[in-house]
């Protein structure tokens, strides 16, 4: 596909999607099966964010399912979205990857064209609207849900936010889980919240949800000891984006299961 | 019926030509230069929001003298190249070449068939794994295009600046040295540039993926002390 050469009244700006629609590129055009058909596709699932004293942390386990089967063991669901801000997704796995592209995408785009990045809350009103455009989709079972999540520079505080399936955008205070194994997780988190929660806190309740969440639901991944596949975990302050690496995180969830071990041999004693 | 005066079309392209070049010739200069780790881009100009050097992908920068919303335009133009191309098939099939090519035609069929030329001449660079690999696209306001080693030169008294340049330059110079170099050839002998009146950007082997990086006021004025 050739990008044309735009006249002034018909130039799409800044916005990415709409420069895919000018071109008939349309990423959520969905041709359509009939009403009763749905299409089995891997989904993923468990993702968080929660806000601590610096910023937020974002996380997500690596399971993909499809059905009853597991589809894959290490997709990263978790991604940074621009240097301050990411987004985490659950849903139909495909559908959602290709989101997670446009969307950074977007953000660089409207960035080099504009010369300044779009704020924070631009960014999450830009993510409502993909999830809104994927509605369609949505309906035959092809819904996508994110988390979005960033350090907003202008604030000097971070923010988060989940969606609904029709692109609603709620901002929360402070955490939001979503997916599969979202409930047990967002419980977890509640008993857990401190307000300005140190960043190792805030690491250690998030693993902590991560591993009660895969306890309790099927399509959730626990830490994978035999693979080292760990959930992926990322803070983001005033300094960016910032994966913690896979070492931190088994020492961590090895510290969690010692401690889940200690209270079964409390309990059979 | 009015007959049309002939005019011969060696006369209706020189004129064209001296247009555009008059358009060209009143703006302020702009280099480009290989420099150890990269290229760097220098221009003369006194605005800190319509700037003249942009991004246009992980490694390629743009750069434009002339008319600024003509430029401007053909720069808003590479980015939605690039990024399409990079959506519909991968980050690493964007390159350069093509994209001047794309520019080289636009300007040439625009100089010859439209009723205004552009009076512009841009630059697209690329920076790439080493010196060898780095490329440097001239492009002028009639399409032609001209694949420049080393350093570039673009706008009103070019032949000037780039004789200066050429005397001191030296590929394997270090940032602040290149910096001083490309500045002192474009004020001249007889003016000094501050930092307020000057555009530097650069696009950096050692910097990950998104490789263009504009500095500001204070960060220019440490390169010249």
């Amino acid at each position: 596909m050739v990008v044309p050469f735009f006249d002034v009244d018909n130039d799409p700006g800044s916005n990415f999607t709409s420069l895919l629609r000018k071109v008939g590129l349309d990423p959520f055009a969905v041709s359509s099966f009939g009403d009763s058909q749905q299409v089995l596709a891997p989904h993923a699932t468990t993702v968080l964010a929660v806000r601590y004293s610096d910023g937020v942390i974002m996380a997500g386990d690596r399971r993909a399912t499809m059905g009853n089967r597991i589809a894959n063991r290490e997709m990263e669901k978790v991604v940074p979205a621009d240097r301050h801000s990411g987004v985490a997704i659950s849903g139909t796995a495909g559908v959602a990857m290709d989101m997670i592209k446009i969307f950074q995408l977007q953000l660089e785009h409207f960035e080099k064209l504009d010369g300044r990045p779009i704020s924070l809350e631009g960014k999450a009103n830009q993510l409502s609207q993909l999830v809104r455009a994927n509605l369609a989709g949505a309906m035959q079972g092809l819904g996508v849900i994110p988390i979005f999540a960033g350090y907003d520079l202008l604030r000097n505080t971070g923010r988060l936010w989940d969606f609904d399936i029709t692109g609603g955008r709620y901002e929360e205070r402070e955490f939001v889980a979503t997916g599969s194994g979202g409930g047990p997780a967002s419980t977890v988190l509640k008993v857990g919240f401190r307000p300005n929660m140190s960043g190792d806190d805030a690491v250690d309740l998030a693993c902590r949800a991560l591993l009660e969440a895969a306890d309790v639901d099927s399509a959730t991944g626990g830490p994978d000891v035999l693979r080292s596949i760990y959930p992926v975990v990322a803070t983001i302050s005033v300094d960016g984006w910032e994966r913690r690496d896979d070492a931190d995180l088994a020492r961590r969830f090895e510290a969690l299961v010692l401690e889940q071990r200690q209270r079964q041999d409390g309990v059979s004693s | 019926m009015n007959q049309p005066f002939y005019v011969a079309p060696e006369q209706l392209m020189k004129d064209r030509a001296d247009y555009a070049r008059k358009g060209i010739a009143r703006g302020r200069a702009l280099v480009a230069v290989q420099y150890v780790d990269g290229i760097l881009l220098v221009s003369e100009n006194t605005s800190n929001t319509l700037r003249k050097i942009s991004e246009i992908y992980d490694r390629i920068g743009f750069a434009g003298v002339g008319k600024y919303n003509e430029f401007d335009q053909l720069r808003r133009f590479g980015v939605r190249n690039a990024d399409v191309r990079g959506y519909q098939y991968s980050r690493d099939d964007v390159e350069a070449r093509s994209l001047a090519n794309e520019y080289a035609q636009i300007l040439g069929q625009t100089f010859t068939h439209d009723v205004k030329p552009y009076e512009v001449e841009i630059l697209l660079v690329e920076v790439g794994a080493d010196q060898n690999s780095d490329q440097l696209f001239h492009i002028m306001y009639d399409g032609t295009l001209m694949d420049e080693r080393g350093l570039s030169v673009l706008g009103g008294d070019a032949e000037a600046i780039g004789g200066r340049l050429r005397e001191t330059w030296l590929p394997g110079d270090v940032l602040d040295v290149a910096v001083r170099k490309c500045v002192a050839a474009l004020a001249g002998p007889d003016r000094t540039l501050q930092a307020d009146g000057l555009e530097v950007a650069i696009l950096s082997r050692s910097i990950e993926r998104r490789c263009f990086k504009r500095f500001d006021d204070q960060e220019i004025d440490a390169f010249l002390s």
